[in-house]
């Protein structure tokens, strides 16, 4: 059965069109579209429930030596009121899951994980916690909105006076129309942006201040095809536990010459695959899983693959063999019939300035 | 949703008109758009091909999914629209405008249901 986030109400009031999605009934979008709903963020501002997001703590006097064992890149850097992307790869370098990392301080960690991988998650690193670190699941006493898009700041200034100004950084106790948040300068749409975690049962009070100020909410359609314009990788597409970060061109989160950590000695080892960008020539659209060809030969598939709001054209993510010269005429098979793709670079639409 | 009373519908969401000289004209429904969401390509069939019904005859692209749309009668196509090559969107705007083929030696309407009947089943499906 799938579990609803505390803001579902909120999105059947609305007429969103609700689908199951990572265990949870969340809505693909609203009346507006996805198109619109995509637009609307990348020109002005929207809003998105990501409640169904993980939250685990991990805390202790070893943590920051636990969560360096555990993830590919560093942390050793951060100072509380930081946050870091980051990976967390099995021994032989493919990926348990992505995650950002919210310092606390020097002994407690807030890492938000994505929903469908949670448990499996949990499990991991409880399997590899050092002595005295303890890892708690709080997932389920979180509600979390996503306010994302240029506009951001100028509504969340309305009812918030103490935000972060500063990509990538978090503040805590912060108030947001009277509830206690947590608030982060993040998002995963490629624009400016903000993620406000409170607990369940007060995030609708959020929601509906934001609803107040005319921020379109907007679904789980234009979430994806927003972070696929931006070049961001989605778990079980781009990265997976079949495919490594340096396959994935995540090479930046992976720093291998940090002491041991799992899957190192995978990751030392040259990738088989490369991502690519592909933009298609031809009339149609490529989805993850089709086929991906260099004249009659096979060279990789497709991650993902939508229609881009902001390029008006099909554009796809592929993983390709290595050597496959990046030149090429690809051809990729959508049912049945094989339509051209060129190459193109990462990401396909830059952060609006 | 909206419905005519002077159509034609299928289980699978596609529209038929009959015309005065015999042919028809095939598009999907309105509820079928609004389930899409936004189409952004048809792959129509070419002028000449033979549909038969209750066979797929052409796909349509939404953001989100790709779509088969069933034949709701069998026939040889006559015409398709080429409009829907360039602006796929007028499914979105008025899905009984956007008529994707017409349609010529229409034989097999078995698959047809009356207005009523499909309000009804999409009561029932929504």
């Amino acid at each position: 059965m799938e579990l609803k986030t505390p803001l579902y109400d909120m999105h059947v009031q609305a007429n969103g069109k609700i689908v199951p999605f990572a265990g949870y009934l969340l809505p693909i979008q609203y009346p507006t579209g996805i198109i619109t709903e995509h637009q609307l963020v990348r020109t002005s501002v929207g809003m998105f429930d990501v409640s169904h997001m993980g939250e685990l703590v991990l805390e202790g006097k070893d943590a920051t030596e636990n969560l360096r064992y555990l993830i590919a890149g560093e942390i050793n850097d951060l100072v509380p009121g930081q946050i870091r992307y980051a990976l967390m790869c099995y021994k032989n370098g493919t990926v348990v899951d992505d995650l950002l990392i919210y310092k606390m301080s020097d002994t407690k960690y807030f890492l938000v994980v994505n929903a469908s991988n949670k448990d499996k998650d949990a499990k991991w690193i409880s399997e590899h916690l050092f002595e005295g670190v303890t890892l708690s699941d709080v997932s389920d006493s979180f509600g979390q909105i996503a306010l994302q898009g240029p506009q951001s700041q100028k509504v969340l200034e309305q009812i918030c006076s103490d935000f972060p100004q500063k990509y990538y950084t978090f503040k805590e106790k912060v108030d947001v129309s009277g509830v206690e948040c947590l608030v982060s300068r993040t998002g995963y749409t490629g624009e400016d942006g903000f993620e406000i975690y409170c607990d369940a049962d007060k995030i609708d009070i959020i929601w509906k201040a934001l609803i107040d100020l005319k921020v379109p909410p907007c679904g789980l359609g234009a979430r994806d095809t927003l972070r696929l314009e931006a070049g961001m990788p989605l778990y079980g597409h781009e990265i997976s536990d079949e495919i490594t970060p340096l396959e994935a061109n995540l090479k930046m989160f992976v720093k291998l010459d940090k002491e041991a950590f799992i899957g190192k000695d995978a990751l030392t080892l040259p990738r088989a695959r490369k991502r690519i960008a592909l933009k298609m020539v031809d009339r149609g659209i490529a989805r993850e899983g089709c086929d991906v060809y260099v004249g009659e030969e096979k060279v990789g598939f497709v991650c993902s693959g939508t229609h881009s709001p902001t390029c008006n054209m099909a554009i796809a993510t592929a993983l390709v063999h290595v050597d496959t010269p990046i030149e090429s005429e690809f051809l990729i098979d959508v049912r049945g019939r094989k339509i051209k793709a060129e190459k193109t670079p990462f990401p396909f639409v830059k952060k609006a300035k | 949703m909206k419905v005519l009373d002077n159509l034609f519908y299928t289980e699978s969401h596609e529209w038929v008109k009959f015309e005065d000289d015999g042919t028809a004209t095939v598009g999907i429904t309105d509820f079928a758009q609004s389930e899409l969401g936004d189409i952004v390509y048809v792959n129509l069939p070419e002028v000449d091909d033979v549909m038969e019904a209750g066979k797929r005859f052409c796909d349509v692209e939404s953001v989100k999914a790709v779509s088969d749309v069933y034949a709701p009668i069998s026939g040889t196509i006559m015409a398709v629209n080429e409009d829907l090559m360039d602006s796929p969107e007028g499914v979105n705007e008025d899905a009984y405008g956007a008529w994707f083929v017409k349609v010529s030696d229409v034989n097999n309407k078995d698959r047809l249901m009356s207005a009523e009947a499909y309000v009804a089943l999409v009561e029932k499906e929504g």
